[in-house]
């Protein structure tokens, strides 16, 4: 008796218990559908747990260092495009929006509803991909990305930066401008964490809607579909939190 | 028929979904791992057998400790008990016929395995030199050794063990049979259970540390970089605040073995199994604020001095009911000493002294003498080697019979239970006193004067060495010429003995109700009356 017949070789039924009462997709080691759904739902909800560990450590970070390079992180978050930002934003809510019309298909048994939310996902998750390489392509050319070619001149000469001279930035101390690289290095090391996710999700997602039109996930056995939406809402809270902290907060100083 | 008689192409081991096949996959593989950790072992005591750096340059040295942590420590002893031995037995415990998440337990053993292979090859292509801590700025900005590939396979590694830890709490949780509570359940899950919660919780910091340490070191982000306003001491915060629990996610589940054998062979109930239980919650919960008792010396402020020194204080507490419930199960028991039981007496003394010198640890002012000498060297290793792994041994023995159907022998067993307590002893007691003495660890020489202690050290490890290989030959031998085990040998009442040995695939005939009380020696005698009863 095989445990997992997607894994697994050899006549799947051949033996042990009657299956015959048993839909297809219930695995051996569960008692019922129930549990199973059940089961996997709590793994997942774990799963996000430790994603929440995974990017806590980036949050303490954060935390500690807009305490102690304050001015720094004001002058810096000037710099970050906050109509793109915004608009991002708005992709990300609407992508998961979308996801949640997607799950409410499988669940109502609406083939080809499902697939439709599920490529207007992906597609809004690649905009969104798209968006943020625009905004990273800005930071290529300004020499914000922390590392080698570093500049401080939007920090030390705010009038030579129109950026800086629209929020009316007052020069740093080299000092305190130098840790505005700290600022960067977070920015580009969250946002790139959370693109991370981004991208992993896309993946799945591509994958999911060749199932899905081949009706995998409309068969009453929506656990995939349920468990990929927490994870793609997950992805989207996490910038619901990243947007104010390195965009909005410091802004207005 | 039974799980290992079932189907024996490589590939039905190598894609199968069986809790119990993919513990012995770990066991085998763990067990590889251990030697190799252990044969750097063998040469940082031969190397500091003499006071000169003489059998290897001192850069080779800092390699060789340096991959002896990584390897021990996340290839050997945060998945020793749970991957292997929790993995056979916990669904057994509870009465389900598999974990909860069977494709991800195998992506677990498939992740270790790849993160060891990536490990093996940092080691061949040069290794790395920071110590297993990976201390900035030293890691990011000063050494030329592999620091990534290492980092990589301790980030894979520490998937593999989340994604174990995720596995126990889903089926703690839900796969458990009729009549199986929470009070119910045997110890080994509880402290399995409390594992498994610093698994999920502590794990993920590391790897974005380690995400944060691999982008300081190829585009030059500066998160821990002092020259550029980052700090390194967030770095040994966010580092410490896994590793302290890891050391917990070790020993916690040696302490579930030691509960189990020692309930069994002294016939009694474990004493003040609900204290027992909850204790090892405690220790779980009292392990994620403790961190910075390994930064004394780094720069953190007086007040947290304090504050962390009392917390360290206080996981003393829960460690110290069980040792004591342990005690007293054993106090009018009716005691025999088999293997398991020796390494159980071992971990119990051996615990004690190394649980013990951890609270002299966590008092400030000894600390600061004693940091960075041997004393920390002795009492990790009093914890890790002389508890964890002895617990482990202890295990191993202890279900080879429910494993393999087939009995160890018993004389030579005990034999190498007793010179493992010998070796250990010789090893690392001499190494409180260099400690105290004042020798410094990670370093490949050190004054004439410590030889004599030295030599000690390095003739227990090489007494050490032949006790962990006679279990490796012994063992091996009796998969084909032990004697046939038969369901339960020892008289234990854990579900798991209930059923045959080795067991179903499926675990049990029909699903088992829990209509006992865990431990319940009377109901395991009335059961065999019962049988009696029916057969004559």
């Amino acid at each position: 008796m095989s445990d997992s017949p997607a894994i697994t070789h050899g006549a799947p039924q051949a033996e042990g218990h009657a299956h015959a009462a048993h839909p297809p997709y219930l695995r051996h080691h569960f008692e019922s559908v129930e549990q199973q759904a059940d089961t996997t739902n709590f793994a997942m909800w774990l799963f996000l747990l430790t994603e929440i560990m995974f990017f806590g450590g980036l949050f303490t970070a954060y935390l500690i260092y807009r305490n102690w390079y304050y001015p720094a992180f004001v002058a810096a978050s000037h710099q970050l495009n906050i109509f793109w930002g915004t608009l991002n934003t708005l992709v990300l809510i609407t992508s998961s929006f979308t996801m949640a019309m997607g799950v409410w298909c499988a669940e109502t048994r609406k083939r080809s509803g499902l697939v439709l939310c599920l490529i207007l996902t992906f597609v809004l998750g690649l905009g969104f991909l798209g968006i943020k390489t625009i905004e990273y392509s800005e930071k290529i050319e300004k020499h914000h990305v922390p590392g080698f070619h570093y500049s401080l001149n939007s920090f030390l000469n705010p009038d030579s930066d129109p950026a800086a001279k629209a929020a009316g930035d007052k020069p740093l101390p080299l000092d305190m401008a130098r840790h505005t690289e700290v600022y960067f290095s977070l920015y580009f090391a969250m946002t790139g964490m959370h693109a991370l996710h981004m991208i992993i999700g896309i993946s799945i997602l591509g994958y999911m809607i060749f199932r899905a039109r081949a009706g995998a996930y409309t068969t009453g056995h929506v656990t995939f579909v349920e468990n990929f939406g927490l994870y793609w809402h997950f992805v989207d809270i996490v910038w619901i939190f990243l947007f104010p902290l390195l965009y909005l907060i410091s802004r207005h100083q | 028929m039974n799980f290992l008689s079932k189907e024996n192409g490589l590939l039905s081991w190598l894609l199968t979904g069986d809790h119990k096949r993919i513990a012995m996959l770990y066991l085998i593989s763990i067990t590889f791992f251990f030697f190799i950790g252990g044969a750097l072992a063998g040469l940082i005591r031969l190397e500091l057998l003499t006071p000169q750096a003489d059998l290897m340059a001192t850069d080779t040295y800092n390699k060789v400790f340096t991959m002896h942590g990584v390897i021990m420590i996340f290839f050997f002893l945060v998945p020793s008990v749970p991957a292997t031995i929790g993995n056979f037995l916990i669904p057994m415990m509870v009465g389900a016929k598999d974990l909860a998440l069977p494709k991800i337990n195998l992506l677990s053993w498939y992740l270790y395995i790849a993160a060891g292979m990536l490990a093996l090859y940092t080691m061949i292509t040069g290794g790395v030199d920071t110590g297993w801590t990976f201390t900035t700025p030293l890691s990011t900005h000063y050494v030329n050794t592999n620091v990534l590939t290492t980092g990589l396979a301790v980030f894979i590694a520490g998937f593999s063990s989340i994604f174990t830890g995720l596995n126990f709490i889903v089926t703690i949780h839900k796969m458990r049979c009729p009549g199986m509570t929470w009070f119910k359940l045997p110890l080994f899950v509880w402290s399995n259970y409390a594992a498994s919660i610093l698994m999920v919780l502590g794990t993920p910091v590391l790897a974005i540390t380690i995400v944060l340490i691999a982008l300081e070191r190829t585009i030059g982000i500066g998160v821990f970089d002092p020259t550029k306003g980052g700090d390194p001491v967030l770095f040994q915060h966010l580092f410490w605040f896994y590793s302290h629990p890891a050391v917990y996610i070790m020993i916690l589940p040696g302490m579930g073995v030691i509960s189990e054998v020692i309930s069994t062979f002294s016939r009694k109930r474990v004493f003040g199994y609900t204290a027992v239980a909850f204790s090892s919650v405690a220790i779980a919960v009292f392990g994620f604020f403790v961190w910075a008792h390994h930064m004394f010396i780094m720069g953190i402020s007086n007040y947290s001095v304090i504050v962390f020194s009392l917390l360290t204080m206080l996981v003393a507490v829960p460690s110290a009911i069980k040792i004591f419930n342990w005690t007293f199960t054993l106090y009018k028991g009716s005691i025999t000493f088999e293997t398991p039981m020796l390494y159980a007496f071992g971990f119990m003394g051996l615990f004690t002294i190394g649980g013990m010198t951890g609270v002299f640890l966590g008092t400030t002012g000894t600390d600061i003498h004693l940091t960075e000498t041997y004393f920390i060297v002795a009492h990790f290793h009093f914890v890790m080697v002389g508890g964890m792994l002895m617990a482990f041994l202890s295990g191993v023995h202890f279900w080879w019979p429910k494993m393999t159907g087939r009995m160890y022998p018993e004389k030579i067993s005990q034999l190498a239970a007793v010179v493992t307590f010998i070796g250990f002893n010789f090893t690392f007691f001499p190494q409180f006193i260099l400690g105290t003495l004042g020798m410094p660890r990670r370093y490949a020489s050190y004054p004439p004067e410590f030889q004599v202690l030295n030599v000690f050290s390095t003739a227990g490890a090489s007494i050490l060495g032949v006790g962990y290989l006679l279990p490796v030959l012994y063992l091996t031998w009796s998969l084909k010429y032990g004697e046939i085990a038969g369901n339960n040998p020892w008289q234990a009442t854990g579900l798991e003995w209930q059923t045959q040995s080795p067991p179903l695939t499926e675990n049990f005939p029909v699903t088992p109700v829990m209509d006992h009380d865990v431990y319940d020696y009377e109901w395991l005698e009335g059961q065999k009356a019962k049988e009696v009863a029916s057969v004559g």
